[in-house]
């Protein structure tokens, strides 16, 4: 009887060979990686690598389909390098290089991916069609591992210009901001299993079409998808945990900015019918800038870290510093009010929508108006 | 009755312990935090006056806008930050414990009616029974629960998530012990001592070892951040702190030695490591140790962390050829010069004075863009990675150095070592300035088909020599007319005139003979005379290069293009002398270098005490956010069940949940 009443079973038990087959391939090529390529990398290096096999794997087992796009994205990226045969100019001359998923070929159908995903869905919340949003669905889903090839691929590419110049590609303020859609895309994607609502995406994939828009204006008019040696400042193995820990923080923050304005247009009558339940657009709202929060507390703490190994001071009150405190000090003001008042409503909506402003300024702000040691990405 | 008005103690703690107050304090913190980015921090008090004026430069000085993050007013928002948090751990401390560890077990049937969260099921099963299976699935769900009989029946208390509250203690523990990190690596001591008396600032550029005690800080000064530049194959015992205007020395308790500094670069020359060999010596001179830093890389010793944070030049021997630009002859003269120091040259209009001030092995330049940017040190932490590199090409060693005249004004120059090609051409490039906000303006002087400049100071000097005017203008007028008019009242003419653009030209350049033409022809003919007198002042300065290259024994100058173009860039070269503000050029023919390393040191006590509460706060912030602390109440009597469950926080999570035990209860008690 009561086995009935859905009693959690061990987290082990629950696995399913799938799960295992998972954790199996990331630690396969996790080990592989580490034999191949183990004289290259430090012992943090080695460290950081050893401890993605786990935490990837768990990862999957937490969000099932992660497994899937792992895999996907793992399987073309090594055909993708299997094509190169150590050569970058077949980057131009390979067919499925050339128009699939050769570095930049793989970014820019990401970028048209999110474009149609963003139309898609639209077109589903106004015409109430759930088939036409589960298309929207599948179409970030292919522009999330779209992406996650292009940076893949990057990687490799980078080794291909020289030894010495190849470096994980997180490094300037192209890179990050592909980094930037994909995490976002993938925060939205959990939302939107997790609560059963597609809805939301209409207003997410907005964020994430601006930022498209920015990688294909910094691509085709600054011509800056190209790579560039790391400065001395970035070869640390800082970086691998510094900026992704980063753009979780980012991207959750975009998130609730746009569930604040779908939360303000439905409470003031507009499309609300098409849109899910006041409470449910909150209730995301608040998960996403937990998450952000979080995230972006370790990001900042990482970012002091490395900073005392770099700048010679975990806090110089550098510009990005200085802005990076701003943000944070900005959520944990909205999570106290609305924990510890217990607040709600408009007020956090407006407010979590005004947060974009200032993660944008420290996000790109900061990098066009104000000098610092951080500037990394200029315009 | 009146109540009692509370004390002002008491409202006091209950301003500071108050939410309102916190989110205020937040607030105020991130708004003093931006006028920091955007008021450009510890620069030179100079530049602040230029940019505000001596009213607002004085007004914002006051405030300590300068350094804003240590200010006084701007510590005293911290402080009440540590004691509003402390203050809010303290009032709420004993409370959250004793929720953590309490089952509420005293809670009544008539409390637990008034839930909003309630169900109420209908059971057959005896109380014991139904408790027992109830106790194991809430055990099962990662509840903790305690089994108490009441009358009648079974009162289950059950809690979970308690180490939500845990959460908050670490995460504003967090606050306090990082703020208190902050101020320990502060200067906090040194304000204190500054303000009565016992330590003061230096302004004065003068010796490190000069510095009086009262600017000295003592090698057990607990925290300090400071830089020193090192020569290579020198050492220094102390670094300089930037403090406001001025600088203190903090002496060291060892010595650092540089032996090397380099630089590795990319194929693409951007710049790809910076290291410095450097010893370390204990105060009686013993080698202590040895190591290489580099960026990202730096070097602990005696708990003083040492860092690679810029370099600069450190006293590079310059041999210099240096060339008489109005002399009429084409002669040098060497001179030898060292990075950071000065000669004196002598000449008719007065004794200047050249100070030498960097050389830089490798210019990248943007070809077609301007020059470097001019700064003393180099940066190694900066640096941008995206932008137009495509142009980029390294155009081999620069030397800056200043000429001040005997009345004290100075222009700055910068001179390249290697020829520049511009236009399919090849030239030695020299830049100058008045000021140094200015971009360097260049002048180009041609090379020959050599690669020398001899040809070309030939030329200038012949062009500038008064005796030689009436050879070449004579050698021009008889060239440029036929043979019948040879000797005729028109050579006498033309050769006149020649002279006369000659003379004009040797004065001030293009801009003389220009003021001439504006003066003495009618606006109508301008354009017209202008296209004559430069025709006919590229033709005697072919003369004159002929006539030069006679005396001085060579072949005459072929007939070409190469001729042409040669005669024509030594004209525009030699106009522009005129406004290069200097009667000299500097050709640096050989260098021997000598590097400088900045290096950063920085003993911070406090850095600890940051990062572990740096721990605390990762793991409070996950404890609050995604530990959910609820509540469930069970009573059970024979016949029936009540459920009653509570939260602080009321989530989507929380219905589904209370749903879930609810159809638990229900399948349960059947």
């Amino acid at each position: 009887m009561e086995l009935a009443l859905n009693q959690p079973a061990p987290l082990l038990k629950r696995l399913s060979w799938f799960d295992w087959l998972f954790a199996v391939i990331v630690a396969t090529g996790g080990l592989f990686a580490l034999s191949r390529f183990g004289e290259f990398m430090d012992i943090y290096e080695k460290g950081i690598l050893l401890t993605a096999i786990p935490a990837l794997a768990v990862f999957g087992w937490f969000w099932k389909p992660f497994r899937t796009l792992f895999i996907v994205v793992g399987a073309v990226s090594l055909f993708a390098i299997s094509q190169y045969h150590g050569d970058l100019a077949r980057m131009d001359e390979a067919f499925f290089l050339k128009y699939l998923i050769a570095s930049q070929a793989a970014i820019m159908w990401m970028c048209a991916l999110f474009g149609l995903a963003t139309l898609t869905y639209w077109a589903g919340l106004l015409s109430r069609s759930e088939f036409t949003m589960k298309t929207a669905s599948a179409m970030t889903w292919s522009a999330v591992a779209m992406g996650f090839i292009g940076l893949m691929v990057r990687w490799y590419e980078s080794y291909l210009i020289g030894s010495d110049v190849g470096h994980i590609p997180v490094s300037n303020l192209y890179e990050v901001f592909v980094l930037f859609c994909l995490i976002t895309a993938m925060l939205y994607l959990y939302f939107e299993a997790r609560y059963q609502t597609r809805q939301m995406g209409a207003f997410v994939l907005l964020v994430i079409s601006a930022a498209v828009g920015f990688i294909l204006w910094y691509a085709l008019d600054r011509d800056a998808q190209g790579i560039q040696p790391l400065v001395p400042a970035l070869k640390s193995w800082w970086m691998k945990l510094h900026v992704p820990a980063n753009f979780i923080g980012y991207g959750s923050f975009s998130i609730s900015a746009m569930l604040g304005a779908a939360y303000l247009l439905a409470q003031r009558g507009i499309l609300a019918s098409r849109l899910p339940r006041l409470e449910v657009i909150d209730d995301i709202m608040y998960k996403s800038i937990a998450i952000g929060f979080a995230f972006f507390t370790i990001a900042t703490i990482l970012g002091a870290m490395w900073a005392a190994e770099a700048w010679g001071g975990y806090w110089s009150w550098d510009p990005k510093e200085t802005w990076a405190l701003i943000v944070w000090l900005n959520y944990a003001a909205w999570l106290h009010i609305r924990l510890v008042k217990g607040l709600r409503g408009p007020m956090l909506a407006w407010w979590a929508l005004g947060g974009l402003f200032v993660t944008t300024f420290a996000f790109l702000g900061v990098n066009m108006f104000l000098s610092g040691l951080h500037s990394y990405g200029t315009l | 009755m009146n109540p009692t008005p509370p004390s002002f103690g008491k409202s006091v703690f209950e301003l500071l312990s108050s939410m309102r107050f916190a989110i205020s304090l937040l607030s105020i913190l991130a708004v003093a935090s931006i006028i920091g980015t955007v008021l450009k921090q510890a620069e030179p008090y100079n530049n602040y006056v230029i940019q505000f004026g001596p009213f607002w430069f004085e007004a914002f000085e006051k405030l300590g806008l300068y350094d804003v993050y240590h200010a006084a007013w701007f510590l005293v928002i911290l402080t009440f930050l540590v004691v509003s948090t402390s203050v809010c751990i303290y009032r709420n401390a004993p409370n959250f414990a004793r929720e953590m560890k309490s089952f509420r077990e005293h809670v009544s049937e008539q409390s637990l009616n008034a839930f909003k969260h309630r169900h109420e099921a209908n059971t057959t099963q005896p109380p014991e029974a139904l408790a027992a299976s109830a106790q194991r699935y809430l055990e099962g769900q990662g509840y903790k629960v305690k089994n108490l009989p009441r009358e009648e029946g079974v009162l289950l208390a059950a809690k979970a998530g308690s180490w939500n509250r845990l959460g908050y203690f670490l995460a504003h523990s967090a606050i306090v012990l990082i703020c208190i990190g902050g101020l320990m690596d502060g200067n906090l001591i040194f304000k204190v001592q500054q303000l009565l008396g016992y330590k003061k600032i230096e302004t004065r550029d003068i010796p490190q070892s000069q510095v009086p005690a009262i600017s000295r800080l003592s090698p057990s000064n607990p925290s300090f951040r400071g830089s020193v530049q090192i020569p290579e194959g020198s050492s220094a015992d102390v670094v300089f702190l930037n403090v406001a205007d001025g600088y203190l020395v903090q002496d060291l308790p060892f010595t650092v030695g540089l032996k090397q500094f380099r630089i590795e670069h990319y194929t693409t020359g951007q710049p790809k490591n910076f290291e410095s060999d450097i010893e370390i010596f204990d105060r009686a001179g013993k080698k202590i140790r040895e190591a290489t830093i580099a960026v990202n890389h730096p070097l602990i010793q005696d708990g003083i962390a040492i860092y690679q944070a810029s370099f600069a030049d450190g006293g590079t021997r310059l041999s210099l050829r240096g060339w008489n630009l109005f002399a009429p002859t084409a002669s040098s003269f060497p001179i030898e010069g060292t990075v950071h120091q000065n000669a004196t040259l002598t000449s008719a209009a007065g004794d200047s004075t050249l100070e030498f001030i960097d050389f830089r092995p490798f210019n990248i330049e943007d070809m077609g863009g301007d020059a470097a940017p001019a700064r003393d040190t180099m940066s190694v932490l900066g640096g941008s990675s995206v932008g137009d590199k495509k142009h980029l090409r390294n155009v081999g060693p620069s030397f800056q150095y200043k000429l001040r005249d005997s009345r004290g004004q100075a222009r700055e120059f910068s001179n390249y070592m290697l020829p520049l090609e511009l236009d399919g051409r090849w030239y030695m490039m020299s830049g100058v300035r008045d000021a140094p906000n200015e971009a360097f303006r260049y002048m180009r002087m041609p090379l020959d088909a050599d690669g020398n400049l001899e040809t070309f100071m030939r030329l200038r000097g012949a062009l500038l020599d008064p005796a030689l005017r009436p050879e070449i203008a004579a050698n021009f007028a008889h060239q440029a007319l036929p043979q019948n008019a040879w000797g005729t009242e028109i050579e006498g003419k033309l050769t006149n005139s020649a002279e006369q653009v000659l003379a004009l030209f040797a004065k001030g350049g293009f801009q003389t003979l220009g003021q001439f033409i504006e003066t003495k022809v009618p606006a109508a003919e301008r354009e017209k005379a202008a296209g004559t007198y430069l025709r006919i002042l590229e033709l005697t300065a072919f003369e004159a290069l002929k006539i030069a290259d006679r005396q001085a024994n060579l072949p005459p100058p072929k007939v070409d293009d190469a001729t042409g173009w040669l005669v024509r860039d030594t004209l525009n070269s030699v106009s522009d002398m005129f406004v290069y503000g200097a009667p000299i050029y500097l050709q640096l023919m050989h260098y021997d270098e000598v590097k400088a390393s900045g290096l950063q040191l920085t003993r911070s006590p406090g850095k600890k005490v940051v990062y572990f509460g740096s721990l605390l706060l990762t793991l409070g912030v996950f404890f609050m956010l995604f530990v959910r602390e609820r509540r469930v109440w069970l009573l059970i009597k024979p016949g029936r069940a009540l459920l009653a469950m509570s939260s602080a926080k009321h989530t989507i999570d929380f219905e589904k949940e209370f749903t879930q035990h609810a159809q638990a209860l229900d399948s349960l008690a059947k």
